[in-house]
């Protein structure tokens, strides 16, 4: 039973990290690629690191919370990151697919992408 | 069952490594780098607790924390280098 449960975690976790990447990879302008990758650290490393403190206390007779850190660590850092990223990309004027939107004045609009 | 099942992962979490190196390399802009950079800490992490799994060591767990740490460390340096032209004023 606890080994059924230990096999989907895993298998999972690795699916939404393998997902993160594949998003990383195919999706086709920077703002739309930042979101793949969040997939991969908070469902997929979230889901085997799960999977990990499940397997350690079963293992070890006592409960195990080494992972929790790890857990909390990426859960704190990953959306300081992603902002920092989004900011870079804005000081850059990376090109987006999205249209830019209208002015609410009529004076003729620089495009800004 | 385990042990099959860790196999596939790690057959997906391998996969995912080559997909993020080949943005990594092909990224048209630092951004998109520096975000393959990320995306490659966070698959690192994953390989490492499921070679915890696998030797059943919980040794890989510090690895694993030492690897967050200095990825985001690295990631917020990088940014900050694009965004201000240095890292520390």
């Amino acid at each position: 039973m606890i080994d059924l449960l230990l096999s989907l975690l895993i298998v999972t976790g690795a699916m939404f990290t393998f997902i993160g990447s594949l998003g990383l990879a195919r999706l086709r302008d920077f703002y739309t690629r930042l979101h793949g990758p969040t997939k991969a650290s908070t469902l997929g490393v979230g889901c085997l690191l799960i999977a990990s403190a499940v397997y350690f206390s079963v293992q070890d007779e006592g409960v195990s919370l080494h992972e929790v850190l790890v857990t909390l660590f990426l859960f704190i850092t990953a959306p300081v990151s992603a902002h920092l990223l989004g900011k870079a990309a804005l000081h850059l004027k990376l090109k987006s697919l999205a249209p830019v939107p209208a002015r609410d004045n009529d004076a003729p609009s620089d495009p800004v992408c | 069952m385990l042990s099959t099942a860790i196999q596939i992962a790690f057959a997906l979490v391998s996969l995912a490594f080559l997909l993020s190196f080949w943005r990594l390399l092909k990224g048209p802009d630092a951004p998109d780098r520096i975000l393959a950079l990320d995306t490659l800490y966070v698959n690192t992490i994953a390989l490492l607790v499921l070679l915890g799994i696998y030797r059943g060591s919980a040794i890989y767990f510090e690895a694993a924390l030492l690897i967050a740490m200095m990825g985001f460390v690295g990631t917020v340096a990088l940014c900050k280098y694009l965004l201000h032209g240095d890292i520390i004023e």
